[in-house]
């Protein structure tokens, strides 16, 4: 969109104030990722990110405190109470008869200290390890390197990578996001004449070329503004062609088009523009530039002809900022006419308009506008009202069409996500036509009879207000229907909805799996962000211009495409990836490793953390509750440090299913955005693993080890072992794939477990001496070990053999099948899709519409793609992604209401 | 692109790491699957249990083929008249605590015998009792000042006690002495303790100082002519144990024992753990592979084992039943 880039020029001009310097240094040296070129759009710093996992991951670490209080507490007083009923007695331990008031506290603190160890302090440091990896995969994936440009897809945020597979909804930029934003001057409608549109292409056209050979006066004035209005600067080569630097794509586009229509912009000195148009210069002086602004949807330039002093203002902008200002008297029916024409087929439309000014006027005009330009406070506001005071009476010379092709592979990757449960949201600064139009060429929306599309439209509030309605309606009706419902807004209704309507339009957001939004700017793209994360949705916004920023900020996930408007939005990003398509691959591997790895990654720490937090327990009740820890502290800080969290952390490497299958069956994201893996029910299950395995080696190892066995550091090496044993088989349980990485780092480390241990053995002021060669001298020793072991594992195995084959989750029924060539893989594989047909269409197809009634309807029956199936059809998950959709859907509970 | 090309020239030096490094950047390590197969599962319960059994059974049969005598003497060795406040027997002094058992030797029992006291409801295990005790004087004497974990067992006097901390202080010292047929038996007394600490825990220079000198006596006394590397009952007791009933090694018998022998028991029954209510046991007990008699090991293997045999049943029914 236009309006981006030149915004994003706007920026640059606003850069040489310091304020946004410092700021700029302030966001470098605090290394934020956002990079706000504009000031208007810098009004907080964006919040660091907290994933849903993460969330989860404090709230479990609640319960544990919780639980660890309570522990502590009962076990506090019991000790007391057994300390004055039976120590007392025990005249070996010497308890003085009367102690200060604070010894009731020693006993419960000597607990806290045993129990600390409950919440593992490591979890935070292999987290962030294994953050910092997943993120590093992303940067190494070659898969996700732009082979145009060599770019590859690098993560800024370092920590969010499990939230990218439990994203809830994509909220996504049109132009440059599912557009390549390479603009094709395509089409012109220069004072009621359509030129292209037999050709497709206006350069092409000869009535057009006629005419410009001709110099028309119509279409000298239309190129002189195509070639002028704007902030574009030529640049000769050394071979004498021209270059154009142009901040935006669209105006490079008019440019270049007007070149090649015989009007070249050859030269820019100063404020001399110089034009060379069939052969004669035509010199103008730039007197103003009035810049773009998402707000005024157009720009102008004041510019004075050289050859006869006559001051013209030259503007181009939207249909709705230019065709209301014509003068009295002009028929601007054709160009609206046009404009909708040209916005059916999805190409982007601009209008053309002058007016030439009286120099007195001009004058007049130019003092306020240098006093507004000067005003500190609502500058912008000021200059906005003062441009309005000389953009009317214009008269409207034409409409251009640009085209902007989508990107490979965009339709694809929209109906991969959209079968992995995840609903988008387009949000685009564009017409509605234009955005309709794209989104039906890129699978966003289903065309008739399988897809809907309701619009919510009207000018005042009323309006909007029955037209919200109906479209609720219609859509807690079709919920249950397997259509594709999708509502279609704009701008202003928009801002109507929101303020007034925010409840009612907040249920139409939970219901409806589609939206389209046009003309909305940038604040009303982060207010849709907002409204959907405050109904407890995980929201993933992409964009690639510096309109999106705010709302990639915004969201909980914000992805940049690093494009042709510049890396602003790629830098204010979490993740900036090359193409739109690199999406699916970010999600649905990356993202769901992520998620699996770290779900199980934190759910062990607290499990291992709580298997020797138990044992010490259980001791506590044989050692008169007095608090005697069983293993001493060095075992216990390399227990978490070195034994337990290697063989975790190359769980990084663990996949659960191929990246094959996981792209062939995008709804088992289900499992990830439901949190399947991470949530109270799994987390009771690793506490009850953990309780299990510490009953299990403490019972084991009393028995074994009773009577002249029983000496302590034996003993609770005894224990030690035990729970290495088991972390080992149930880390191997645990992991899906095995590379040579995993076993050694699981193998390994039992077998460094001895030899770390052998090593304390040898010093002899340690209280391990020798300890460790008397115990593996011994075979009891071994037969404990084995014992733990099957004891342990042996129950889990059953029950996770058990689960797995006769109440498999779809992942497992998957595994079965991509690991054995089972029939689901080859009966279950998502029809071969017919991509050839496709992919002829969804470039704009460039043919005559047929009609030009209102959009939404007859459009979508006679679109080219027609006949592409709505996704999910036939599929043998079909069951379980309408279920699981509408469940969550309803089980949500929006805060709202 | 420039990543490629670099990534390319150190293909050509180092084919192999970089095909390795590669390969775990892109996550696609050659990696084994394993599934959990029907076979597999039934296959490692089958195994499970076929392995356990037997060997459950041969550690049961070890642990079977050891004699053990144990006999429980605290509440036998008190006479009559002081059985209602078995208390203020033991702390009296003036009263002589000799006493006598006659042991039946129910089989065989082939040398070295292993004599054992065994201390019930005793709880070495005590926070205040296990922190009681500083390994640096044990080994250094009296020239290592920083005692302070000893207490409340730490001065007497103003002068340091050597060996400090409760667990010395509360020393067992109740003695035994055997004889069979009216002659003696020989107990050999030497090396009960671990060799580690005579060599390296004890200190061969540092003599008892001071020791059980103050107003409240624990449990036994030291000689002080002797240092503490060679005190093997100090060293076995100092060796605490992590269970509230333990047996310390008291000295071996090197003659074989043989079946309705009858071994008469002298001992002196010093050791208070009538305030309490522990109990004391003498244990004579032979030896195998495995240690001393302990059917919990052989018990708990054929469980596992005939679990797992049970559950690869259930399982391998299952399959047949409803086959995946």
């Amino acid at each position: 969109m236009i309006f981006v880039i030149l915004s994003l020029f706007d920026g640059f001009i606003c850069h040489s104030n310091g304020v946004d310097i410092c700021s700029a240094i302030f966001e470098l040296f605090f290394n934020f990722s956002g990079n706000e070129s504009k000031l208007g759009m810098s009004r907080g710093i964006p919040e660091p990110k907290l994933t849903a996992m993460d969330a989860m991951i404090d709230k479990l670490t609640g319960a544990i405190f919780i639980f660890q209080i309570v522990v502590v507490m009962v076990l506090g007083i019991a000790g007391n109470v057994w300390k004055d009923t039976e120590a007392r007695k025990q005249w070996y331990v010497l308890y003085p008869v009367e102690g200060p008031w604070y010894e009731l506290l020693v006993i419960p603190l000597r607990f806290e200290l045993l129990c600390s160890i409950m919440i593992p302090i490591s979890i935070k440091v292999s987290l962030d390890l294994v953050k910092s990896l997943y993120a590093k995969f992303i940067d190494w994936d070659y898969e996700m390197i732009d082979q145009e440009t060599g770019i590859p897809s690098h993560a800024t945020n370092t920590a969010i990578s499990e939230d990218l597979g439990q994203v809830e909804y994509i909220l996504t930029d049109k132009t440059g996001t599912l557009t390549e934003n390479r603009m094709i001057f395509r089409r012109c409608c220069i004072s009621g004449i359509f030129y292209g549109n037999e050709s497709g292409d206006a350069l092409k056209d000869v009535v057009l070329l006629n005419a410009v050979a001709g110099s028309s006066p119509d279409v000298a004035r239309f190129l002189t503004v195509m070639a002028i209005c704007n902030t574009v600067i030529p640049i000769k080569s050394k071979t004498g062609a021209i270059l154009y630097k142009a901040q935006s794509q669209d105006e490079d586009a008019l440019v270049n088009a007007a070149a090649q229509l015989h009007m070249v912009y050859v030269n820019k000195n100063g404020n001399i523009l110089e034009l060379r148009f069939n052969g004669s210069v035509i010199q103008y002086e730039v007197l103003e530039t009035l810049e773009f602004t998402s707000d005024r949807k157009r720009m102008s330039v004041v510019v004075k002809d050289c050859q006869n002093g006559k001051i013209i203002l030259l503007s181009k902008g939207a249909d709705e900022a230019i065709l209301p200002y014509a003068y009295a008297g002009q028929q601007t029916r054709t160009f609206s006419e046009a404009v909708e024409q040209y916005a059916q087929l999805g190409l982007r439309t601009l209008c053309l308009a002058w007016r030439e000014l009286k120099e007195d006027a001009y004058h007049e005009w130019s003092l306020m506008f240098k006093e507004a330009s000067s005003t500190l406070v609502d500058r912008e506001w000021r200059i906005a009202e003062v441009c309005q005071r000389l953009e009317h009476d214009l008269e409207v010379l034409g409409v251009t069409a640009i085209e902007d092709r989508l990107q490979d592979g965009v339709p694809e990757t929209i109906e991969t996500l959209r079968k992995a449960g995840i609903n988008f949201w387009m949000l685009t600064g564009d017409k509605q036509n234009t955005a309709i139009q794209i989104a039906l060429s890129c699978n966003f929306i289903s065309p008739e009879p399988k897809g809907q599309l309701l619009l919510i439209d009207g000018k005042t509030e009323d309006e909007v207000c029955i037209s919200l309605e109906r479209v609720l309606l219609t859509m807690r009706i079709t919920s249950s229907e397997p259509k594709d419902v999708a509502f279609v807004v704009d701008g202003w209704a928009l801002e109507i909805a929101l303020k007034r309507y925010r409840k009612a339009f907040t249920e139409l957001a939970i219901l409806s799996r589609t939206a389209i939004c046009c003309r909305v700017t940038p604040s009303q793209k982060a207010q849709l962000v907002e409204l959907l994360k405050s109904c407890d949705y995980r929201t993933l916004a992409i964009g690639d211009g510096g309109n999106d920023v705010r709302m990639i900020q915004q969201a909980d996930i914000g992805v940049g495409i690093s494009g042709r408007e510049g890396l602003q939005a790629a830098r204010a990003a979490d993740y900036s990836i090359g193409k739109f398509r690199f999406l699916k691959r970010l999600i649905l591997v990356h993202g769901r490793y992520s998620y699996n790895r770290t779900a199980f990654l934190s759910q062990y720490s607290f499990y291992k953390s709580l298997v020797i937090c138990f044992i010490q327990i259980f001791f506590s009740f044989i050692s008169g509750v007095s608090g005697t820890s069983l293993f001493n502290s060095v075992s216990l800080m390399a227990y978490n440090v070195f034994y337990t969290s290697v063989p975790v952390l190359v769980s990084v490497l663990d996949k659960d299913l191929s990246e094959g299958t996981v792209m062939q069956h995008p709804q088992i994201l289900f499992y990830c955005q439901a949190g399947r893996f991470l949530n109270p029910s799994t987390f009771a299950g690793w506490f009850g693993r953990s309780l299990f395995h510490a009953i299990v080696v403490f019972v084991i190892t009393i028995h074994a080890y009773a009577y002249e066995k029983s000496e302590m550091e034996e003993l609770s090496m005894v224990a030690l072992s035990g729970c290495i044993w088991l972390q080992a088989f149930v880390v191997a349980l645990e992991t899906n794939s095995f590379t040579i990485l995993q076993h050694l780092a699981i193998w390994g480390n039992l077998v460094a477990f001895y030899a770390i241990n052998w090593i304390l053995s040898t010093v002899p002021s340690s209280g391990m001496y020798t300890i460790m060669f008397r115990l593996c001298g011994q075979p009891s020793y071994w037969i404990t070990m084995f014992l733990i072991v099957a004891a342990g594992m042996g129950p889990v195995l059953a029950l996770k053999y058990f689960r797995y084959t006769y109440r498999p989750s779809k992942i497992n029924t998957l595994q079965q099948a991509e690991r054995m060539g089972g029939p689901i893989l080859t009966s279950g594989n998502i029809e071969p899709q017919p991509r050839s047909i496709e992919k002829e269409a969804s470039p704009l197809s460039i043919t005559q519409p047929k009609n030009r009634d209102p959009v939404y309807e007859p459009l979508l029956s006679d679109s080219p793609n027609s006949t592409r199936r709505s996704f999910g059809s036939g599929t043998p998950f079909d069951f379980f992604q309408s279920q699981s959709r509408l469940s969550s859907s309803y089980s949500r509970n929006c805060k709202d209401n | 692109m420039t990543d490629r090309n670099r990534d390319r020239d150190s293909e050509t030096v180092c084919y192999g790491c970089f095909a390795a490094f590669y390969l775990f950047t892109q996550q696609r390590l050659p990696a084994c699957n394993p599934v959990l197969t029907p076979a597999w599962v039934i296959t490692i319960f089958l195994f499970t249990g076929l392995i356990f059994i037997p060997f459950g059974l041969v550690t049961l049969r070890a642990s079977r083929s050891i004699v053990e005598i144990v006999v429980r003497y605290d509440t036998k060795c008190i006479p009559e008249a002081f059985r209602i406040d078995k208390v203020s027997y033991i702390q009296d002094d003036s009263i002589p605590k000799n006493c006598s058992h006659f042991l039946k030797v129910p089989k065989y029992m082939k040398a070295p015998i292993y004599i054992y006291y065994q201390l019930d409801n005793y709880y070495q295990n005590h926070r205040r009792y296990v922190k009681s005790r500083n390994d640096q004087q044990l080994l250094h004497g009296r020239k290592y000042h920083g005692t302070s974990s000893c207490q409340p067992v730490e001065f007497n006097n103003n002068q340091p006690i050597v060996p400090c901390g409760l667990i010395a202080w509360s020393l067992f010292n109740d003695t035994f002495t055997f004889i069979r047929k009216r002659a003696e038996l020989k107990v050999n007394r030497k090396n009960i303790a671990w060799k580690s600490d005579r060599d390296h825990k004890f200190g061969k220079n540092v003599h008892p100082f001071n020791f059980q000198n103050g107003t409240s006596i624990g449990g036994g006394k030291l000689n002080p002519k002797i240092p503490l590397s060679d005190q093997e009952d100090l060293m076995v007791w100092m060796r605490t144990s992590a269970l509230p009933s333990f047996r310390k090694l008291y000295g071996r018998i090197e003659e074989d024992l043989d079946a309705d022998d009858v071994v008469v028991v002298h001992l002196m029954n010093n050791y208070n753990t009538y305030s309490f209510g522990g109990k004391k046991k003498l244990v004579l007990s032979t030896s195998s592979w495995l240690g001393g008699k302990n059917d919990f090991l052989g018990l708990a293997c054929v469980f596992v084992g005939s679990s797992s045999l049970i559950l690869a049943i259930v399982f391998m029914l299952l399959h047949l039943k409803c086959p995946r």
